[in-house]
């Protein structure tokens, strides 16, 4: 099967690789996996006080089409608010990336990702 | 033909099974339907013995793996296990996954067969342990639904199994 240039792009320059500290109150941690493939997937975001999303670092052990869908997304959710990075959809990565079916899980990963780091953010603001 | 496998090979429906009695009630089935006894038969005898032998096949790799005979004990619990869609495993594992991926990357860039070698004995007996407990939720605690995670779990555990057999393959 081959890959689209795009996914071939973000794979081979992955935007955005790293880490944030986890303990950090501006930092939302999402960390999901996909059992199907074993792919494992982390995606942090920092926000800043006005609620926008200043910055996003990804970390993923996983195949070319999760490693482009993580990358992708760390570059969308940069300047939009919690509700906007929310509204993001699989559907939208997997069109950007040309997924093939059996890929949309990777973009289905991406989407949880962004839901299980903006939840972590919001769940370390509301305790307080 | 919606046959339940256990039934097929005259097993009791569990995750503990007798292998050696799987293997030589597998070697039954295929005998009695072996073309060779069908040579002389007609068309409309040899296709359902075919069907048969496709059938027994099935069977025995569903029935032969625990893990595989896990999800097939699933689907007749009629639980699914939801590898596709349930992404939302418990933190705690995900950070030991990302942790066990990112020693295999080291032990990679660096090729060493010994960190190869100890991760994969690490990791044996890790899916030794969860497959004990796996056994256990479903055959004592009739757990399904904890039967799933389980499954989810290891299927993590034999992806990673698969890249570091992958991984000494390459290097040694």
């Amino acid at each position: 099967m081959a890959y689209s240039d795009k996914v071939i792009d973000h794979y081979e320059n992955p935007r955005n690789v790293g880490s944030f500290e986890k303990g950090d109150e501006s930092v939302g941690t999402g960390m999901v996996g996909a059992p199907a493939c074993g792919d494992v997937m982390k995606l942090q975001i920092k926000v800043n006080e006005a609620g926008v999303i200043e910055d996003a670092k990804f970390k993923t052990y996983g195949c070319g089409s999760a490693i482009a869908s993580s990358s992708l997304v760390t570059e969308w959710v940069k300047g939009k608010s919690l509700d906007e990075a929310l509204s993001i959809k699989n559907t939208q990565i997997a069109e950007e990336l040309a997924l093939p079916p059996v890929k949309i899980h990777c973009s289905i990963l991406a989407e949880d990702a962004i839901k299980a780091a903006v939840e972590d953010y919001k769940a370390k603001h509301t305790a307080s | 033909m919606n046959t339940n496998f256990f039934e097929l090979f005259h097993l009791p429906q569990s995750y503990a099974v007798d292998l050696q009695q799987l293997d030589s009630a597998y070697r039954d089935v295929q005998s009695q339907v072996h073309p060779d006894r069908f040579a002389m038969a007609s068309e409309a005898e040899r296709r359902v013995a075919m069907q048969w032998a496709t059938l027994a096949n099935e069977a025995y790799q569903a029935l032969k793996k625990p893990l595989a005979r896990a999800e097939y004990l699933l689907k007749l619990g009629g639980v699914d296990p939801e590898l596709e869609s349930n992404t939302s495993m418990p933190v705690d594992f995900l950070m030991a996954q990302m942790e066990w991926r990112e020693e295999l990357a080291e032990a990679v860039s660096s090729k060493s067969v010994p960190a190869l070698s100890g991760l994969s004995s690490r990791l044996q007996s890790e899916m030794n342990a969860m497959l004990s407990r796996l056994g256990s939720t479903i055959d004592q605690e009739q757990d399904l639904a904890a039967a799933a995670l389980l499954v989810r779990k290891l299927k993590f555990l034999h992806k990673l199994d698969e890249e570091i057999e992958n991984a000494l393959d390459a290097i040694g």
